[in-house]
C-alpha cells in the first residue's frame, strides 16, 4: 500500500482532499451542493472533447469548467438557482455525449472518470496539482470574509458594496478548480460528496467559522485516506467509499447536534 | 424507431406535467438526484438477476423515502440533504457497477445507464413503462389542486386543513416514478432535461400552471421527436455514424428555453 508507485497517489489524494474540504465549507455555507455536483459532472466530458481535438485532457476539463461557470452565473441572473444549475448541467452533458460518440472513447475509461481510480500519478501531474491546490488555498483565504458575510447577512454585505455577481463567479471558479483536481482520483460523480459530507459534519460540530473550516479539511482528508486504503485492500472503486463515508460524516454531525439538544437544560 | 417515438413522447408529456411543480417547489436537484440514484437499482437488478424495472423503481422509491425522512421539505437544508443522499446512492452505484463489470464483463453498462440508448429499448419494456407513466399522470391529476395550494401558499393550505407534508411526499413519490421511467428508457441526462427544460421555458412564457403544463408538454414533445428525427438524419452528415440523439434533444430544449426568454422580454 505504501510502495513507491503509491507515494504519488497518497500525495495527490491529500492535496485533493484539503482543497475539496476547504471549498466544501463554502459550498455548504451557501447551500450550493447542486452546483458542486453539476460542475464536475458537466466537466467530465471535457476530457472526451480534448481527445477529439487532440489536446491534453486537463485543458479539456478546464475549458468545460469555464463554460460551465460562465453559463451558470449568466443563467442564474434571470432564473431560480436550482433551475439554472439543472439547465447548465444537461447542456454540458448533451455536448459531452456528442464528443464522447465522435471521439469513440472506451467505456472503461469513461467508467474510471465517473467513479474514480487509484491510478499511478506522474510527478509532472503532481506539480500541476500543487499549483491548483495553492490556487484554491489563495481563493479560500481571499473569499473567506466576504462569502461569510454575504451568507450570514446579505443586507450587510450589500451595504458594504460587495458585488454579488463577482463573488459568485469567484466562488464557482474555486469549486471548478478544486473539482478539476479531484476528478481523476475520486471520479466526477463523487467529488461533490466530498464537498458536502465533511463540511456539513464540521458545521454541526462547531459554530466557529475558522474551526469549522479547518475541521472540514481534516475530515475530508480522513475520508480520502480511508477510502484509498480500503479501495487498495478490497479493489472496489474509490468512489463507493468516498460516497458512503461522506454520508456517514453527515450522520455523525446530525447525531451530535440532536444529542446536544437532548442534553441541554430545558 | 416507433418504440423510441412512443416512449419519448410518454416521457416528455409526463415529465412536463411534473416538472412545472418541481420548479415551483424548487426541487430540481431532487428530480435530478432521484434519476441518478435509480441507476443503482438498475445495476443491482442486473447483478442479482431480477427485472431491471423492479430495481429501478424500488431504489427510486427508497430514495424518495430517504429524502423525505431527512427533511427535504425544509428549504434551508434541502440542497445539502439531497446532496448527501445522492452521494451515498452514487457510491453504491459505483460498487454495483464495478461488481457487474467484474462478474459479468459488461463495461458498457455504466455508459448506457448514464446516457441512455433510446434506439435499443427492448420492446417488452414499452407497455409497462407507458402504463406506469399513465399511472403517474393520473396520480398527478388527483393531487393537482392540493399540491398547487401547498406549493404557492403554504399558510393558506394549512388553514384549509391540508396535510401539506403528505401532499409533498406524494409529489416526491410521483416525481421519483416519473424520472425513473424516463431515466430507464432515455437515460439520466435526458430525464433531467425533459423534466426541467420545457417546464422552465413554459413558466417564463405563462404564469398560469395549467397553461404552463400544456406549453411544457408541447415543447418536450417537439424537442424529443425533433431530436430523434435529426439523429436519424445525421447518418448522412458523417459517413457511417449517427450523432447521439441525446445531444439533439438537449440542444432543442435549450434553444426553446433561450427563445422563451426573448419572448418574455418582448412582452
Amino acid at each position: 500500500m505504501f510502495s513507491a508507485f503509491m507515494v504519488n497517489t497518497w500525495l495527490a489524494a491529500s492535496m485533493v482532499a484539503v482543497a475539496a474540504g476547504l471549498a466544501g465549507f463554502f459550498v455548504v455555507l451557501r447551500g450550493s451542493t447542486f452546483a458542486a455536483h453539476a460542475l464536475p459532472l458537466g466537466m467530465f466530458p471535457g476530457a472526451a472533447a480534448a481527445g477529439f481535438f487532440g489536446v491534453d485532457p486537463f485543458w479539456g476539463l478546464l475549458g468545460f469548467a469555464a463554460l460551465g461557470v460562465a453559463l451558470l452565473s449568466r443563467l442564474a441572473r434571470r432564473q431560480r438557482h436550482d433551475v439554472a444549475t439543472a439547465l447548465t448541467l444537461v447542456f454540458l452533458l448533451g455536448l459531452g455525449t456528442l464528443f464522447l460518440s465522435l471521439s469513440g472513447q472506451y467505456a472503461q475509461s469513461v467508467f474510471s472518470l465517473l467513479f474514480g481510480e487509484v491510478l499511478g500519478i506522474s510527478s509532472a501531474a503532481l506539480a500541476s496539482l500543487g499549483v491548483a491546490t495553492a490556487g484554491v488555498l489563495l481563493l479560500a483565504g481571499a473569499l473567506f470574509r466576504p462569502l461569510l458575510l454575504s451568507a450570514a447577512s446579505p443586507d450587510l454585505a450589500a451595504a458594504q458594496r460587495l458585488d454579488n455577481g463577482v463573488l459568485e463567479i469567484l466562488f464557482l471558479g474555486m469549486i471548478a478548480l478544486a473539482t478539476a483536481m479531484a476528478l481523476p482520483v475520486v471520479g466526477a460523480l463523487l467529488v461533490f460528496s466530498l464537498m458536502a459530507g465533511p463540511p456539513a459534519a464540521a458545521r454541526a460540530l462547531t459554530a466557529r467559522p475558522v474551526a469549522a473550516l479547518s475541521l472540514s479539511a481534516a475530515l475530508a482528508l480522513a475520508t480520502v485516506w480511508a477510502a484509498i486504503a480500503l479501495s487498495f485492500v478490497t479493489n472496489w472503486p474509490v468512489g463507493f467509499f468516498v460516497g458512503t463515508l461522506a454520508a456517514g460524516w453527515y450522520g455523525v454531525g446530525k447525531v451530535s447536534k440532536e444529542s446536544s439538544y437532548f442534553f441541554e437544560k430545558k | 424507431m416507433q418504440t423510441a417515438l412512443a416512449v419519448s413522447a410518454g416521457a416528455a408529456v409526463v415529465s412536463a406535467m411534473i416538472g412545472v411543480f418541481t420548479i415551483i417547489r424548487g426541487q430540481s436537484f431532487a428530480g435530478h438526484a432521484l434519476a441518478d440514484i435509480s441507476s443503482a437499482g438498475g445495476a443491482g437488478a442486473y447483478l442479482v438477476g431480477v427485472s431491471p424495472m423492479l430495481g429501478f423503481l424500488g431504489v427510486a422509491a427508497l430514495g424518495a423515502g430517504a429524502l423525505e425522512v431527512l427533511g427535504v421539505g425544509r428549504a434551508r437544508e434541502r440542497d445539502l440533504v439531497t446532496g448527501i443522499v445522492l452521494g451515498a446512492g452514487l457510491g453504491v452505484t459505483a460498487l454495483l457497477l464495478y461488481l457487474d463489470v467484474t462478474t459479468r464483463s459488461t463495461s458498457g453498462a455504466a455508459v448506457s445507464v448514464m446516457f441512455g440508448s433510446m434506439f435499443s429499448i427492448p420492446p417488452g419494456v414499452v407497455a409497462p413503462a407507458l402504463v406506469i407513466g399513465a399511472g403517474a399522470a393520473c396520480a398527478m391529476a388527483v393531487i393537482y389542486r392540493p399540491l398547487l395550494l401547498c406549493s404557492v401558499a403554504p399558510e393558506l393550505a394549512a388553514a384549509a386543513g391540508l396535510r401539506s407534508r403528505l401532499v409533498g411526499f406524494l409529489h416526491l413519490l410521483v416525481l421519483a416514478l416519473a424520472v425513473t421511467l424516463s431515466a430507464m428508457t432515455v437515460g439520466a441526462i435526458l430525464s433531467t432535461a425533459l423534466l426541467i427544460g420545457p417546464a422552465a421555458a413554459a413558466l417564463r412564457v405563462t404564469r398560469r400552471p395549467g397553461a404552463a403544463i400544456a406549453v411544457a408538454a408541447g415543447i418536450g414533445l417537439a424537442s424529443a421527436w425533433g431530436g430523434i428525427w435529426l439523429a436519424y438524419d445525421s447518418y448522412g452528415w458523417t459517413p457511417g455514424r449517427t450523432w447521439p440523439v441525446s445531444f439533439f434533444i438537449v440542444s432543442l430544449i435549450f434553444a426553446a428555453y433561450l427563445l422563451s426568454g426573448l419572448r418574455r422580454r418582448a412582452v
